[in-house]
């Protein structure tokens, strides 16, 4: 696991003499840096002899301001660490704070969970896909993602009111219960968007530039990609099986019947096939909860002060004050509250997000930790990109799927 | 008197190709819009048509910015070599029997000189940006026009075979007695090797490195704004002009059509290259983009071989039949 993962250069460094390099700045303003990633490339012609990512320009301080937030505030920090897949990192962050108090969830509100966590995914996907397919030049598909995206966030408007910072699910449970028309709608899309996977790669996949692009570019080995750090798709695309859904299961996962697509080469062409197939069973595992979603509450029965008041049983004196403002604080007397830490990891469509709290059993977390995986994803950029040209680099920053806002958080 | 009819006819000239690179903006824009199930310009004017004009006005008007680092005289020289370059190449070009500024014996050689000098405004707006994706921009155009200049010479060689001159009309009236009264049948080798070079000598998509935008932001003209890039800009839709009227002259048989227009003898020729225009913008709604080395490998390899191949074959076919 300790494998060395430093590729051996195979371009001749002219002269190997350094004035012959050519250093070069790409970003943080740069149309295919997905934000604001700074990388440092050292260059002989248009080979990358040198490559050094940096992160930090969209540093929020999330780890430090969920200190002196109680657990059901700090909920809407994880709305913006991964902006392009909010759901998925609520989801993500209840996970792991119910895991820490102690707080059972209701099945209704496990498998809502579920549908809008790979809503979520195929958000992601999408515009993974259109950026990435922008990067490597092909306009068109990005504008046919963003059309099946619109559906999406027309329906978590639906939903939850908000188009990209949701903070629905709520620790315990969700916020409000799905309506018949969304369920409709939902399943309309279902239908729909299986043929429109198939137009996404009737564009690409038979395109001959697009394969002498991606086939046998940016090659992770698996053992490389696993010391490295990788999740998600990028560590599936190297073949291996490593899905936090199928093997770790939370929410409604161990419900439904779903696979976890695997690449074999490692390269952009291997991770790009896995992401189109999460998409195809993305859509299985929601029909699937659509059709199994169980009658009952959305709350749990020892959370109801963690959710919003007015969907909770009230447990507090009508007139009391203390529910006053929209989000709810913690009441400082609970019981569940207790001493410890744990790690809770989920799978986001990224790869593995991880939340470290270390609980002194007041209403606050003492430390929150994330486990980001596009921070890690960028730290392996250098030993990928090592050697390869200029478009390949940016092809890579594509495949990796890279979010800046949940790098830096 | 004869120099004052020439200098209207060049006037008139200027300003139709003038209006015609702004609606060729707009036609592309249009086009690609509905390929991406969108509208494209919608507010200038009934559906977007002025858009163009406003587009012109306002480049006018922009600060015109020129770096504190950059070669200055070569910075302001870039986009006017190009765009001379372009415009001059106009002048040979029959648009129909007669409607010719310069009937010149050396048409073919004279449009491929200008094209390669338009590169040297590329080049050298790389060059004199004195920015770093500039001159990436720069040396990726100058290796891309070396390579696929070949291929396009050689794909012409074979007109020439057939036609037995270079001057653009007669090669035009020699295409009357082949079949459909074009030379794309016999030629089809040529003509195929020609269409992939002409996107390539265009920096046209999939081969548009030089200002690959999300490589090298915005590649040789990254450092220009207002007036000089919109000057490259014309003069890339003249390029794209120029060269599918070349197509048009020596594959498609110019003005040669089913039959005869009256009033208005280029009606061909006219719609020939907004076909080939057409076919442009389909392509970089379509593909995606080439990588260097292997745009390097397609040009030297590929066409490079084909087109020497097809001068082979077509000189023997004119041996056996001539």
């Amino acid at each position: 696991m300790t494998a060395t993962t430093r590729k051996t250069i195979e371009c001749p460094v002219a002269g190997g003499d350094d004035n012959e390099r050519y250093s070069l700045r790409m970003g943080p303003q740069h149309p295919a840096t997905h934000g604001v990633l700074r990388v440092d490339l050292e260059l002989d012609g248009e080979t990358i002899i040198e490559c050094t990512p940096q992160v930090g320009y969209l540093h929020r301080g999330f780890e430090k301001l969920a200190e002196n937030r109680t657990y059901a505030q700090a909920l809407i920090l994880t709305d913006r660490l991964d902006y392009i897949a909010a759901m998925s990192n609520n989801v993500g962050y209840c996970v792991a704070v119910e895991k820490l108090l102690g707080i059972s969830v209701p099945m209704r509100a496990q498998y809502i969970r579920t549908i809008v966590g790979e809503m979520s995914r195929l958000c992601s996907h999408l515009l993974w896909l259109a950026t990435h397919a922008l990067d490597i030049g092909a306009m068109t598909v990005f504008l046919y993602c963003f059309r099946e995206r619109e559906i999406l966030i027309d329906l978590f408007e639906e939903l939850c009111g908000a188009r990209l910072t949701f903070s629905y699910p709520r620790i315990g449970g969700v916020r409000q219960d799905v309506t018949a028309r969304f369920i409709n709608e939902l399943e309309r899309f279902l239908h729909l968007f299986p043929s429109k996977i198939e137009e996404y790669e009737t564009l690409i996949d038979t395109n001959r530039i697009w394969l002498k692009r991606t086939v046998g570019v940016g090659v992770v080995s698996g053992e490389e990609a696993l010391a490295l750090g990788l999740t998600g798709a990028c560590l599936r695309g190297s073949g291996v099986d490593y899905d936090l859904r199928k093997h770790q299961p939370y929410d409604a996962y161990d419900q439904v019947e779903f696979e976890v697509p695997l690449g074999s080469d490692g390269d952009i062409y291997a991770r790009y096939r896995c992401r189109m197939e999460e998409m195809h069973q993305s859509v299985r595992i929601i029909q699937q909860c659509i059709d199994q979603l169980p009658p009952g509450p959305i709350v749990g029965e020892d959370a109801p002060d963690l959710v919003m008041p007015n969907r909770a049983p009230a447990r507090v004196e009508v007139g009391s004050s203390r529910y006053g403002t929209g989000l709810i604080r913690l009441i400082k007397e609970r019981e569940v509250y207790l001493s410890g830490d744990t790690y809770v990891a989920t799978e986001v469509p990224k790869g593995e997000l991880g939340f470290y709290f270390i609980s002194d059993g007041s209403n606050k977390p003492y430390r929150m930790h994330i486990r980001s995986p596009s921070f890690i994803h960028i730290g392996s950029l250098a030993t990928i990109a090592r050697g390869e040209l200029i478009a390949d680099l940016i092809a890579n920053i594509g495949s990796l799927d890279v979010v800046l806002g949940e790098s830096d958080r | 008197m004869t120099i004052i009819i020439m200098l209207v006819q060049i006037i008139i000239l200027f300003v139709l190709v003038m209006l015609h690179v702004a609606y060729a903006t707009y036609f592309e824009r249009k086009i690609i819009g509905h390929m991406q199930v969108r509208m494209g310009p919608m507010r200038v004017g009934w559906h977007g048509l002025l858009q163009p004009i406003a587009d012109g006005i306002k480049s006018f008007f922009k600060e015109d910015i020129i770096p504190a680092q950059a070669d200055r005289p070569t910075f302001l020289a870039a986009p006017i070599i190009c765009l001379v370059a372009m415009m001059t190449s106009l002048a040979v070009l029959p648009f129909a029997k007669g409607w010719v500024l310069a009937d010149i014996n050396i048409g073919l050689l004279f449009i491929f000189a200008m094209s390669s000098l338009s590169s040297y405004g590329v080049v050298l707006a790389g060059w004199a940006s004195n920015s770093k994706y500039s001159f990436l921009g720069g040396m990726r155009s100058m290796a891309q026009v070396i390579s696929y200049e070949i291929a396009m010479g050689l794909s012409l060689v074979g007109v020439m075979l057939l036609s037995g001159s270079l001057n653009l009309s007669q090669i035009v009236e020699a295409q009357g007695d082949s079949l459909f009264g074009m030379y794309l049948v016999p030629q089809c080798i040529g003509f195929f090797v020609f269409f992939i070079a002409m996107l390539a000598e265009t920096n046209r998509v999939p081969f548009d490195l030089p200002e690959a935008e999300t490589e090298l932001v915005s590649g040789y003209c990254t450092e220009y704004s207002g007036m000089r890039y919109a000057i490259f800009f014309m003069a890339e839709y003249i390029g794209m002009m120029v060269m599918a009227s070349i197509g048009t002259v020596c594959f498609l048989g110019g003005w040669n059509g089913p039959f005869s227009v009256p009033f208005f003898p280029p009606l061909w020729f006219v719609l020939k290259v907004y076909a080939f225009m057409f076919l442009f913008i389909w392509i970089r709604a379509t593909l995606p983009r080439y990588r260097y080395d292997q745009l390097m490998d397609l040009g030297w390899k590929l066409l490079i071989p084909l087109a020497l191949i097809n001068i082979v074959l077509t000189a023997c076919l004119k041996a056996m039949i001539g």
